[in-house]
């Protein structure tokens, strides 16, 4: 019984799936495993730009529909395969496709276990496409878990330092946040009796709660707090990308991260309007602490890798903050604001993780001291690197300073202290992220660096398609921000709806 | 006894006689060799009979239930459901069989016989409606399993057999006495009968059961049943016979002796004590003992290095899962679907039953070779045998309940069950344990992987226990893709008792 098919989503979600089976039945050589692996992520690039080009934002709403009804009908079990985008989504299924494609050409230089390694990294890049485009719940939360697998084998296989036990920790924390967050799925279903996350929202409004919806809030936002990741949740994050390898640490800090903001504004904003105003000033406060602690603890790392993942749980406490501002008028510049952090810090992250690995190949260090005057040698990563060094701060121009100003715009009205406060934390970024360059980059050259070369011709495909989508968004922003703004107009209008009013009165 | 009563136990009897056959043709055959064969082929006999049965039961009414033997057997949805589970479920085990039973010497069709012999009880007691068959059968079901847990030669096998044999004893003797006690409040040992004599007699709503008697008989039968399901704290025997046993013959135990023992629970529970007063109780015993086998299971777990003795408290751990279906009876609140709970139950039996038997059968391929039980032995074995690790891997992720697998939707469903009969505590207990499971179901998938094969020689399953591999992977990743049709036969067959 297919109610509706479009047939490009599926294709988005599922060709990397399919490519990944060929290259693990069929597929054997190294070489050819790369070449088919390529060619995926290249067509899957290309498919999430259709995506986005066929998006129509001035229609809004949730478009591109692949529905088929009955895929488990029972009662007590109603689950449909649903997906589709919406305004908040479309961009998603950009970002995953040009970060995974970046972190297929970034491990082009991968020796052990090839074919393995590119299975599992389509096999992920098939979970987090699938995570934002799909619309039913319980779909949406197999996909959630099917991202697991993947991701513990490739930090404990291919990763690096103590990599099993990174591995495991990765694995307990997301696991433990999604066993709440299965609870969850299942109290809400059980009280509206759909898992249809489109028509949840209005569903949620009219029904009965089963448990205190505070409780089941909690459940859901555990899961996606996890994930974000929310001080003090984050501590498997700076050990997973520190041993990850460098694609996973480019997938993981560019996309995975953004599926618990994703969550957060798709459940527990638009799900839960009564229960997010009251957490809002909660959101606010933890994310003035992710921002300032992320930074304060960020100035001290000596690893690379290290450090731009403690500058991810600071960048992402703006995420927290954008969010906050739904309590106040600006709520939709807020949630605008957040997604674009999302967005632009998966570009400007996933970028700053595949130099890192460039340089660590190269240079065969991460350890910031033992680095020094690389500009001399490596011009182009070096270039690459202040750019995204100066977009990590927010240097106007670049995308970074959009999605800041925007959260900033929206949550002052609400939160005016914290976002003072918040604020703060571009100054500490602006301190680690120059002293870092020009620690790493800048100085004199060393002599043991006399033989490093600048990237390969491949290399510098995913460096200048990174690049270019830094500096394209920072320069016109509302080719993404348009789609993000009018969904979130949306959602913040539904905000105002009949839950604040009881509120406010 | 009429002709249609013996085409109604037609698939017990047919099974029986397969054991018979196999027992004869070993005094004359030399080459033992075709007896496996000639034991599978005949297992399509019963099954044939099965589905036979089912297409009857669909006829409408053309099947007379009442009266096999006095009505204490009956064959319905329900019980033909565990019988379509079990036969296969034995046909797999005979599969995987093969070195253990040639290892038996002469004995080898002997092994064969038991296992049927066992099968043919546990499908007795899918059918029993009264209280003397139900214990009837389950000594046919337990003691060849003792024998069978002793039929090593060599190790711990026959410490194995005793352990089983003596506490399998004491827990028939709490059944027995648990009975007693309902025969003496109700005077009846037909379920049904059982459940009118209650109603009639009419109970005291101060006391918990509505009367010590019952309560009383209630707890010793769930007691006596709690050993054959291995849930706590009647699960001591579980690991010290799980390791000692034969391989082939730990799969038996921990899928088809645990399906068996949840099926006459389900039957007795829900046909005996069907009062809304009665179910609330025993499903509040069920619920609290869900609770506490999966965490003592999932917990104890992490501590083992032998990997039979990891999957028997795994298996507490699943018996615990299974008894959230049981709490979760639909009295508790009158919203949501009734059935959710029996046949979250059935289901996630049918979904434990390939997970666990693919595991074993891969735990039987690989010791085989290395000649170890420990985990340790399975280190690089992706290297050694990449199907075989796959397939461990896959039935270990099925375990603790990650997509694509089976173990995901079935953990989905049974939990699902939970907060529908509002059950949210438990369903949070649920949860919370899969994610401390995954943490020594990984690590043997880590081991596999991680670490340095002790050699570089390839390991291969023969052909019977890939044949085992590939049916019941091909189970794991087919109902965990598409579980409609298995979750709609539970609850067709669990529609029989509400």
């Amino acid at each position: 019984m297919i109610s509706e098919f479009t047939g490009l989503l599926s294709t988005v979600v599922f060709l990397p799936l399919a490519v990944a089976v060929v290259i693990a039945v069929f597929v054997k050589g190294d070489r050819v495993v790369r070449i088919f692996a390529g060619a995926a992520v290249l067509v899957e690039l290309a498919l999430s730009a259709v995506v986005m080009l066929r998006y129509d934002a001035a229609k809004g709403g949730v478009q591109l529909i692949d529905r088929v009804e009955d895929w488990i009908p029972v009662e007590s079990l109603e689950v449909q395969y649903f997906l589709g985008v919406d305004g908040l989504s479309a961009p998603l299924v950009l970002l995953t496709g040009l970060l995974g494609m970046a972190a297929v050409f970034a491990s082009w230089g991968i020796k052990h276990r090839v074919r393995e390694y590119f299975v599992w990294l389509l096999i992920l890049q098939t979970a987090v496409m699938g995570v934002f485009t799909a619309l039913d719940f319980l779909l949406f939360f197999l996909l959630w878990e099917l991202e697991l697998v993947p991701m513990f084998f490739l930090i404990s296989i291919w990763g690096s330092g103590r990599r099993e036990y990174s591995a495991m920790k990765f694995l307990i924390y997301t696991f433990l946040g999604s066993a709440f967050m299965l609870v969850g799925i299942l109290a809400l279903f059980f009280m509206t009796g759909t898992f249809d996350m489109t028509a949840l929202p209005t569903e949620i409004a009219a029904a009965a709660p089963i448990i205190p919806m505070g409780v089941l809030f909690t459940l859901l936002f555990i899961a996606f707090a996890v994930k974000l990741p929310v001080f003090p949740l984050h501590t498997w994050l700076p050990d997973a990308h520190t041993d990850a390898p460098t694609a996973v640490s480019v997938m993981l800090a560019g996309v995975l991260l953004k599926m618990g903001g994703y969550g957060m504004i798709r459940v527990s904003v638009t799900m839960f309007p009564d229960v997010i105003s009251e957490a809002a000033q909660a959101l606010a406060i933890f994310g003035v602490i992710n921002v300032l602690y992320g930074a304060v603890v960020t100035m001290r790392q000596t690893d690379l890798k290290r450090l731009i993942a403690f500058s991810s749980i600071s960048h992402m406490g703006y995420v927290l903050i954008g969010i906050a501002a739904v309590t106040g008028p600006e709520a939709s510049t807020g949630l605008t604001g957040a997604a674009m952090q999302m967005f632009t810090h998966g570009t400007i992250t996933g970028l700053m993780f595949l130099l890192v690995g460039l340089v660590y190949e190269k240079a065969h260090t991460r350890y910031i001291p033992d680095l020094g005057g690389l500009a001399t040698r490596m011009p182009v990563l070096a270039s690459a690197f202040l750019l995204a060094g100066l977009a990590s701060l927010g240097l106007p121009g670049t995308s970074g300073f959009v999605a800041e100003i925007l959260v900033f715009l929206g949550a002052f009205p609400a939160w005016s202290w914290a976002t003072a406060l918040s604020a703060f934390g571009i100054v500490i970024t602006a301190g680690y992220i120059l002293w870092m360059v020009q620690r790493t980059m800048f100085g004199p050259a060393k002599e043991r660096f006399g033989n490093t070369r600048d990237a390969t011709v491949a290399e510098m495909v995913p460096i200048f398609v990174l690049a270019a989508a830094v500096i394209g968004v920072g320069v016109y922003p509302s080719i993404i921000s348009d789609v993000f703004a009018g969904e979130m107009a949306a959602v913040a209008e539904a905000l105002r709806g009949p839950g604040l009013l009881a509120l406010n009165n | 006894m009429t002709a249609h009563d013996i085409y109604l136990l037609s698939p017990e009897i047919a099974v029986a006689s397969l054991a018979g056959l196999l027992l004869l043709l070993d005094l004359v055959v030399r080459r033992k060799g075709y007896l496996a064969p000639l034991a599978l082929v005949g297992l399509i006999v019963p099954l044939a009979l099965c589905i036979l049965l089912w297409l009857d039961l669909d006829g409408g009414g053309a099947i007379r239930n009442e009266g096999i033997l006095s009505g204490s057997l009956v064959v319905d949805r329900f019980s033909l459901f565990f019988k379509l589970l079990l036969l296969p479920v034995a046909a797999v085990v005979i599969l995987m069989s093969g070195a253990y039973a040639r290892k038996g010497g002469r004995f080898e069709a002997e092994f064969y016989a038991l296992v049927l012999f066992s099968t043919s009880g546990m499908m007795l007691l899918a059918s029993s409606v009264e209280l003397i068959t139900i214990y009837v059968a389950l000594e046919l079901t337990a003691l060849p399993i003792a024998a069978l847990a002793a039929f090593m030669p060599e190790g711990r096998s026959s410490e194995s057999g005793l352990k089983f044999l003596i506490l399998s004893g004491v827990s028939s003797a709490l059944l027995l006495y648990g009975m007693v006690l309902v025969y003496g409040f109700t005077g009846s040992t037909f379920l049904p009968d059982v459940a009118a004599r209650i109603s009639e007699v009419g109970l005291d709503v101060d006391l918990p059961f509505g009367s010590y008697a019952l309560l009383l008989g209630a707890v010793l039968i769930i007691a006596g049943f709690g050993f054959k399901i291995t849930a706590f704290p009647f699960q001591m025997w579980a690991p010290d016979v799980y390791e000692g046993a034969p391989t082939s013959v730990t799969a038996f135990l921990s899928v088809a002796s645990k399906a068996a023992g949840f099926a006459v629970i389900l039957r007795v529970f829900y046909v005996a004590f069907p009062l809304e007063s009665l179910s609330m109780e025993w499903s509040a015993i069920f619920a609290v003992l869900a609770a506490l086998s999966m965490t003592v299971g999932n917990l104890i777990a992490i501590a083992q290095s032998n990997i039979k003795r990891m999957l028997a408290y795994s298996t507490i751990a699943h018996a615990g899962y299974i008894m959230v279906g049981l709490a979760a009876i639909a009295a508790r609140v009158d919203s949501g679907q009734p059935d959710a709970g029996p046949s979250g139950v059935l289901f996630y039996l049918a979904g434990y039953a390939v997970t666990n038997l693919a595991a074993f059968a891969a735990v039987i391929a690989i010791s085989a070779r290395t000649g170890t039980d420990e985990i340790g032995g399975f280190a690089g074995m992706y290297r050694r045998a990449p199907l075989l690790a796959a397939v461990m891997a896959f039935s270990m992720i099925s375990l603790t309940g990650v997509p694509p697998t089976v173990g995901f939707m079935a953990k989905i469903y049974i939990f699902g069950a939970a907060v529908n009969a509002g059950l949210m505590w438990l369903a949070v207990v649920g949860v919370l344990n899969s994610v401390i499971s995954a943490y020594y179901y990984l690590r043997v998938v880590k081991v596999m992987v991680l670490s340095d094969p002790t050699d570089e020689s390839r390991v291969s399953a023969s052909l019977p226990v890939g044949a085992a591999l590939a049916v019941t992977t091909a189970g794991i990743l087919a109902f965990g893709l598409y579980p409609a049709p298995l979750i709609e036969f539970a609850r067709t067959a669990v529609s029989v008792l509400l």
